[in-house]
């Protein structure tokens, strides 16, 4: 029997869907902005950050609403604890796509980057993996969501890499040091937007299948 | 000359017509507003339905309701929460007067309903019930009279007698209610045959069929399956759009899930009144906090 108020978990969903392609727009963005030198795209994408900030607030006042309100059980309560959590991430995606953003306009200052190594491939990466954990949601697909996780590997191990190499370069070329400095930035950044991906996965799981999957498989840390 | 409630006996429209008379006008009840037009009458939502002035109520030396002043708005859904024998009930039933019917029982202060004293020397109390309908506890349809009967029994009682008339009104008070698929098949099946939330939602449509303005519900789940309840809470929230309703309750989930506004009293007090939502999420004062918390009660 569908109650009056449960419209207002469908505007939740809604609403956690479209933070959901704020953030790989943002994401999306801040690759262009870095890829291309245009810097235009990266007002752009500061202008998202806001939005998603926006979202943010609005979706936890949904749920906090919700959980006073209707007292939700089963799927309906962990819908609530996955919608906050899951905004948050999304949240803190796009603070970090705003922060590789920032970089690449000043990276543009200091003249065109001679070597990303891996940063476009993390980026690609990063933008599947958020792609995947919000289209697991939409889909309510749970396998699909644990594929999400095992992927996050190649993005720290990819990291681990641009480090080394930044180091060496930074040893070798103390000149150009800023550069190498900003790139080692951008590279975290977008090994926490893979992190971010992989915690929302693990939350639809737990939406899904009522079970914690988070910590049980391995994961390499990053050095950093 | 100020309008006054007397007994009159039915018409047919929903509108009063003079008495013969002319020594008393009986009031026009407010037109039931259509739905479709509420949204373009934001006026209509801030009405007040009761306008209760410093009420006290007494039974015998036993003081029920201390100095409580409150304005119930119009076309929504109040709550009244509380702890068992905080006055909620008593409340409740001085908003129709049911109160006199306790021996012993007075009270001091004001209700005004849409501005009338409901307890000016004038007023016939019998037609204030009808004006403001109530919703028992335990259902009581009538054991020796059918389903349509039941609903009927008020109007027919007033001296209501056309037919079509009376299968017009049966069909719209169980539609209101949400029983008229159930029951429509068999209304001649005695009432007491039903569910007990089927009971329920009869004893609603007979409260519905004398058209009051007002529904009062005093804790009308509390004797429900989950089941029954929601749908009861269901036609609750459909009948907000043309009724104001005050529900008493004990199940404070039940009070968020149904209200617009929560009225909490405490040994005969009203302490706090507001938004639900306010009420739920952020109340101001501490006796509510505690209550709403599950702190005390």
């Amino acid at each position: 029997m569908k109650r009056y108020f449960h419209s207002e978990l469908e505007d939740l969903r809604k609403h956690l869907i479209l933070m959901g392609e704020r953030s790989i727009d943002s994401v999306r963005l801040a690759m262009q902005a870095l890829l291309t030198d245009d810097v235009s795209i990266a007002g752009q994408v500061i202008a998202l950050d806001d939005e998603i900030d926006r979202l943010e607030v609005l979706i936890d006042a949904e749920c906090v609403r919700y959980i006073t309100l209707r007292q939700p059980m089963a799927q309906d309560v962990r819908l609530m604890t996955v919608a906050m959590k899951a905004n948050h991430e999304l949240e803190r995606s796009g603070d970090e796509a705003t922060s590789i953003a920032k970089r690449a306009r000043r990276l543009a200052e200091f003249g065109k980057v001679d070597d990303f190594y891996n940063i476009p491939r993390m980026g690609d990466l990063a933008l599947e993996q958020l792609r995947d954990a919000m289209d697991s949601f939409i889909t309510e697909d749970a396998e699909k969501a644990m594929l999400v996780p095992r992927r996050d590997k190649e993005v720290d191990d990819l990291n681990r890499d641009n480090y080394a190499k930044y180091n060496d370069k930074i040893s070798l070329h103390p000149e150009i040091s800023r550069v190498s400095i900003e790139l080692i930035f951008i590279s975290k950044s977008l090994e926490r937007i893979a992190d971010h991906a992989t915690n929302i996965a693990e939350e639809v799981v737990f939406l899904m299948k009522g079970e914690d999957v988070r910590h049980t498989h391995e994961v390499k840390r990053s050095v950093m | 000359m100020n309008p006054v409630i007397t007994r009159k006996p039915f018409s047919m429209s929903d509108q009063a017509k003079p008495a013969a008379d002319s020594s008393t006008v009986a009031p026009t009840p407010a037109p039931r507003p259509n739905p479709a037009t509420t949204a373009s009458t934001p006026t209509a939502k801030a009405e007040v339905a009761f306008d209760i002035q410093d009420l006290c109520v007494f039974y015998g030396k036993t003081q029920a309701i201390k100095n409580v002043h409150l304005q119930i708005p119009a076309m929504s859904v109040t709550a009244i929460i509380g702890p068992s024998g905080c006055g909620k009930s008593t409340a409740l039933r001085a908003l129709n007067r049911m109160h006199e019917l306790t021996p012993g029982a007075r009270h001091t202060g004001k209700i005004l309903m849409k501005g009338e004293d409901l307890y000016a020397s004038h007023v016939d109390a019998t037609v204030v019930r009808r004006r403001v309908g109530m919703v028992f506890q335990k259902s009581n349809p009538f054991p020796t009279l059918s389903i349509a009967e039941n609903v009927l029994v008020g109007l027919r009682l007033n001296g209501m007698r056309d037919k079509t008339f009376l299968n017009n009104r049966l069909e719209e008070s169980l539609r209101m209610a949400a029983l008229w698929d159930e029951v429509k098949d068999h209304l001649n099946r005695p009432g007491m045959s039903l569910s007990g939330g089927q009971q329920q939602r009869l004893c609603i449509a007979r409260a519905l069929a004398v058209r009051p303005e007002i529904l009062l519900m005093d804790e009308p789940c509390s004797a429900l399956d989950p089941i029954a309840t929601a749908k009861v809470e269901e036609l609750i929230h459909a009948l907000k759009s043309q009724y104001t309703v005050v529900i008493v309750t004990h199940n404070m989930q039940q009070a968020a899930r149904v209200s617009e506004n929560t009225a909490f009293f405490y040994m005969g007090s009203l302490i706090e009144f507001g938004p639900t939502e306010q009420i739920f999420m952020n109340p101001k004062n501490p006796q509510t906090e505690a209550y709403v918390s599950g702190r005390f009660g």
